[in-house]
């Protein structure tokens, strides 16, 4: 234990706000009860991004420092979740930048196809079972999370950030540095490619 | 966005105005993000719905697309558990530890 149990009590019984105030004034007993209460969401997201347990540790931990050292720009405006969702997406975001690029698949064949008229090529599906039902299953749900993982990191991240975690597309473009037509683009084609790689489950292959 | 790639987008949204029935799904393609994010003009978004009521491929193509967003979403979500994992001890003392050092 690294600080007084007592100290500790009174410190996770403190809302987001004091928090934060105790935090600013460098109470050791408010960090951890920071890092026991937002940490486990933090982690959740920074291994959807670096997909690497190792790298995903060392990220939060830099997004931790990152919230000791500036708890004082925390104005409260939002809450104080998103605020450390925010650091951690940008500390995993520069690690995927600094990462050497592992060998990617290109996307360009999973994108949609179209006949020399401009006409698209589809098999006809049969969806009739919703999304929260399918993933019951292990092999769909498993088959869904390698497809994601498969993508190139620049899509994938897209991908993450816009569909799973929830930011519109303004808050990535400024996380990414990107346009927000580029962000767009790549998020339809993250998309596009996903629903090329999860046809199996539509074709009622994997039932 | 390149200038050549948006003024082909404009020259394609002139089309579509003017011979809806013509729009290719290759051109509908062009505007699906838009589409889904809702903010295509009233007039395309009424040129697309025409293409989707009358395209067979397109409408399976962005039911499958839809589904796949949700898969997505469905695969991560953990409803047991909505704060996620909780951290490892030993990450939790390695991060406390930084901190000290720190000051
Ligand atoms: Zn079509």
């Amino acid at each position: 234990m690294q600080e007084g149990t007592t100290q500790r009590a009174a410190a996770d019984a403190l809302g987001d706000s004091a928090l934060a105030e105790a935090i600013g004034r460098g109470d050791g007993a408010a960090y951890e009860a920071l890092v026991r209460r937002h940490g486990g969401a933090m982690l959740a997201v920074a291994r959807r991004l670096l997909r690497d347990e190792d790298e995903a540790r060392d990220c939060l931990q830099e997004a931790f420092l990152q919230a000791w050292t500036k708890i004082d720009t925390f104005e409260g405006r939002s809450a104080l979740g998103t605020w450390l969702h925010r650091i951690v997406v940008n500390a995993a975001l520069m690690r995927l930048r600094k990462r050497k690029r592992r060998a990617e698949e290109s996307i360009d064949a999973l994108l949609p196809e179209f006949d020399a008229d401009g006409c698209r090529i589809e098999p006809a599906w049969q969806m009739d079972e919703p999304a929260d039902s399918l993933v019951q299953r292990a092999q769909v749900r498993e088959l869904v999370l390698q497809s994601i993982d498969r993508l190139p990191d620049d899509y994938r991240t897209v991908l993450i950030l816009r569909d799973i975690e929830g930011y519109d597309t303004a808050e990535v473009a400024q996380m990414t540095g990107d346009s927000q037509g580029a962000i767009k683009t790549r998020l339809h084609r993250a998309r596009a490619a996903l629903k090329k790689l999860l046809e199996p489950i539509y074709g009622g292959e994997l039932t | 966005m390149t200038t050549s790639s948006r003024s082909s987008k404009g020259r394609l949204a002139r089309l579509m105005m003017k011979m809806p029935l013509m729009l290719t799904c290759r051109e509908v393609e062009a505007f699906l993000i838009d589409y889904l994010e809702g903010t295509l003009p009233r007039a395309q978004r009424a040129v697309f719905d025409l293409h989707l009521r009358m395209c067979r491929e397109c409408r399976d193509y962005l039911a499958a697309y839809r589904k796949s967003v949700e898969l997505g979403r469905a695969a991560f979500a953990r409803p047991e558990d909505p704060v996620g994992p909780e951290v490892p001890e030993d990450l939790v003392k390695a991060i406390l530890d930084a901190r000290s050092r720190e000051g």
